[in-house]
């Protein structure tokens, strides 16, 4: 594989128009060199910005960097271009297992396998969606293993179940440290806040908050507008969005200025889903 | 007129110029009181600005817990509209406040709002 590694960069060297970009991120991601992988990705999308294995190919690396987020949005830009990309629909039925949305994992993999019904491993993680099950299944993924275990599918339905269950926003970036949902009281229900410091800043923001949902739905009903649907606040060092996932409860995602406004509102779209689903499921 | 009274007029002007706003006020944080409006015809100004400065006070506190500063610009979004906020800056005290249509250009309404904030500081 390094022979091959070498190969394939000065060949990339030789012409940076190539598509060896897409055989040489893959080799270094597989090799768990994340971030070399991740500039020959970003230097190929810059290249070639239609080019759905491009997408793909950045999603996975994001992915085993952890950065769920990003990769959500590369696989999505894949299936945009592509609306069957293989890579795409198993990348994206990756995520939906790890926030415990086997549904919408199943779907995407039966897309998969609409378009490609020779893959093995599709057929095997849509035999788990489903609850087929193998021996394995009751194993969790193994740490830095990333979006390989949707080609080997036996860790990941198993993996995302207990998960779930103790965590709201398991699978999500700043689980721990940017994302919160609170009950109507202002009571914790999930997630964790951390100041810019690293201190925890939980039950402070929580206090603050407590009521809040009932008064922007007051405020909204005044002036007859509907329902609220998400509060967005730009701060001196930092963007906060607040979100109603039902009618009590109180979602708050908080990121640094850097991540744009519109943006954050994207996140606490997939946060609010994956609180929705938490609260019924504990309801 | 006073010079303060048209100086806030002028503010307003800046915000309900903008196609999709319904309607500016003027509101002193502190106690959610309407100090200037320039609002359609079926806005409860008092009611609103009382709830806004409310809902401000809240924001602040939290996000100035949550480490990430004072609020510079918020925005209340709801099924057929939005209420959009901007502190004066300065710790000055006001809130400039715009009611909009739900497909304002929330960009725009926000610059108008940051620009009001400068004049009525």
């Amino acid at each position: 594989m390094a022979d091959e590694i070498k190969t394939l960069s000065s060949q990339l060297a030789q012409d940076p128009d190539s598509l060896v970009f897409l055989r040489l991120g893959e080799l270094l991601r597989q090799k768990g060199h994340l971030d070399t992988a991740h500039r020959v990705a970003v230097t190929g999308l810059e290249r070639h910005p239609h080019l759905p294995d491009a997408h793909d190919l950045y999603a996975r690396i994001l992915a085993d960097k952890h950065d769920y987020e990003r990769a959500f949005d590369e696989w999505d830009m894949a299936l945009r271009i592509a609306p069957d990309h293989v890579g795409a629909l198993k990348g994206l039925a990756f995520l939906y297992f790890k926030v415990g949305d086997v549904q919408q994992a199943a779907a995407h993999l039966e897309a998969a396998q609409r378009a490609a019904p020779n893959d093995p491993g599709v057929a095997q993680a849509l035999a788990m969606a489903r609850g087929g099950g193998t021996e394995e299944s009751g194993a969790a993924a193994p740490e830095g293993r990333g979006t390989e275990a949707l080609i080997e599918p036996e860790p990941i339905a198993p993996a995302a179940q207990p998960l779930e269950e103790a965590r709201v926003f398991a699978g999500l970036e700043g689980a721990q440290e940017g994302l919160l949902l609170l009950d109507a009281s202002g009571r914790v229900l999930g997630g964790a806040l951390k100041d810019p410091s690293g201190g925890d800043v939980t039950d402070a923001v929580a206090a603050y908050l407590a009521g809040v949902s009932q008064e922007a739905a007051r405020t909204v009903k005044l002036l007859g507008l509907g329902k609220w649907t998400g509060l967005a606040a730009e701060g001196h060092l930092g963007h906060v969005h607040l979100a109603p996932p039902t009618g009590d409860a109180l979602l708050l995602v908080v990121r640094d200025r850097a991540v744009p406004m519109g943006r954050l509102a994207i996140i606490a779209q997939r946060a609010a889903l994956a609180a929705r689903r938490w609260l019924e499921a504990h309801a | 007129m006073t010079a303060a009274s048209a100086g806030y007029g002028k503010a307003l002007d800046l915000i309900t110029r903008v196609r999709g706003v319904r309607g500016a006020m003027l509101v002193s944080a502190e106690d959610g009181i309407v100090v200037a409006e320039q609002l359609m015809e079926g806005i409860k100004g008092p009611a609103v600005s009382a709830l806004a400065a409310s809902l401000a006070t809240r924001l602040r506190r939290a996000m100035e817990a949550a480490g990430v500063g004072a609020s510079l610009f918020w925005h209340l979004q709801a099924e057929q509209g939005a209420l959009l906020v901007v502190p004066t800056p300065g710790g000055g005290g006001t809130l400039v406040v715009a009611v909009a249509e739900p497909d304002v250009n929330v960009g725009l309404v926000r610059l108008e709002l940051l620009r009001a904030a400068e004049v009525v500081a």
